[in-house]
């Protein structure tokens, strides 16, 4: 799956995730993450979003979220609907 | 036993702090809304959530009901092509007509076949809210046996109809008549309009109480705050509950003694009797107010 365009999906209300991403080279996949929960999920919240990306076959993304302590599965549906919207 | 619908919550499909909350405001139903309370820039985003958010959070308590979008619109087909596989307990069919609610079935039926679901598990309730549609509502509920149920969207048909939408609800009265009587002789459940205004308690307990009377059996909430009112409502009184068992008790009594048709307090009781003690008994059993075995708790 190729990203061609920046796409965003979510809120910055509470419980939801703001996900931006936009197009990088093959191979490259940056993660920028800031979370109101950070110190104790920042690693999970990562993974989530990251096994989405590989999930959906993504080949070179940056993604930048901004959390307002979203469950996993509005993390990852809020970053399949983003990518959704860049290809 | 068939689940409860007294209540049926109406929860915007696109945000996630009330698809977290849903499961525990105390609804017998929750519908994931899919349609209105969803603009149409994140029709995309609210379906995805909803999936989501059905494989992850246990809403065992409650029966999960999503609104899709209009079968004519393009949100409508992917809408049941995605929830569907998440295996929902109900869809809610907006603008119910009898072609759609068959395209449903036949969609269902297939998607159930490809994910090896149970065939006929995913059950349906036709949004009654256009004047075609209310004519025709017995053949809309005979168009599949998955159909559980008729919700009334006063709104929409009354917009339709070219008329006001009162808080007395006058407009509505033939409408909540022929759902009611539509859905009593199918013996499916007859849900009435959400009342609008959230902040009117006393309002909302007499709309409640209009429909419960016309023999409606449940009623359609937009705000939590509205469940406990029409629970009120719709829970048989502790007189209905005494009536009934001492006519359930008479009937044994005159069973035993091969009694076909008997009398209590002077008055004959027959068949449409005895069904409606059985009906309140029932509830009152489901409610938790009596024990299963019919004593009074």
């Amino acid at each position: 799956m190729k990203i061609t365009k920046v796409a965003k999906a979510g809120t910055l209300e509470s419980n939801d995730i703001l996900i931006m991403v936009s197009p990088k080279d093959q191979g490259i996949i940056e993660l920028d993450l800031e979370s109101i929960v950070m110190q104790q999920f920042g690693e999970v919240i990562k993974q989530v979003i990251l096994h989405k990306v590989q999930e959906m076959g993504v080949e070179g993304v940056s993604i930048k979220a901004q959390d307002r302590g979203a469950l996993d599965c509005t993390i990852a549906a809020r970053v399949e609907t983003a990518l959704n919207r860049a290809i | 036993m068939q689940a409860l619908r007294r209540s049926m919550l109406f929860m915007p499909g696109n945000s996630p702090r009330m698809l977290q909350d849903a499961a525990i405001l105390g609804a017998d139903s929750i519908i994931l809304d899919l349609e209105d309370a969803v603009s149409l820039t994140e029709k995309d985003s609210a379906r995805i959530l909803v999936r989501e958010a059905i494989k992850t959070i246990d809403y065992s308590a409650v029966e999960v009901v999503v609104r899709v979008n209009p079968l004519d619109t393009e949100f409508g087909a992917p809408d049941i092509e995605v929830i569907a596989r998440v295996r929902p307990n109900t869809l809610l069919i907006p603008k119910a007509n009898e072609e759609e609610i068959r395209l449903v079935d036949k969609t269902l039926t297939k998607i159930e076949a490809e994910e090896g679901f149970p065939s006929g598990g995913i059950k349906i309730i036709a949004l009654i809210e256009t004047a075609l549609g209310l004519e025709n509502v017995y053949n809309v509920i005979k168009a599949s046996p998955r159909t559980v149920g008729v919700l009334l969207g006063g709104e929409d048909l009354t917009a339709d109809l070219g008329i006001e939408r009162t808080k007395e609800g006058e407009e509505i009265f033939y409408a909540r008549n022929k759902v009611a009587t539509v859905c009593r002789a199918l013996k499916v459940d007859a849900i009435d309009t959400p009342f609008t205004d959230t902040n009117d308690h006393e309002g909302l307990k007499k709309d409640t109480a209009r429909g419960k009377g016309l023999g409606l059996t449940g009623k359609a909430a937009i705000n939590p705050r509205q469940i406990e009112t029409i629970h009120s409502v719709f829970a048989p009184t502790q007189n209905e509950l005494k009536w009934a068992l001492r006519i359930l008790e008479a009937m044994e009594e005159a069973e035993k003694e091969g009694q076909g048709v008997f009398s209590l307090d002077g008055k004959m009781i027959d068949a449409p009797v005895i069904n409606r003690a059985r009906r309140i008994v029932d509830q009152g059993v489901r409610l938790g107010l009596i024990s299963g075995e019919g004593g009074a708790k």
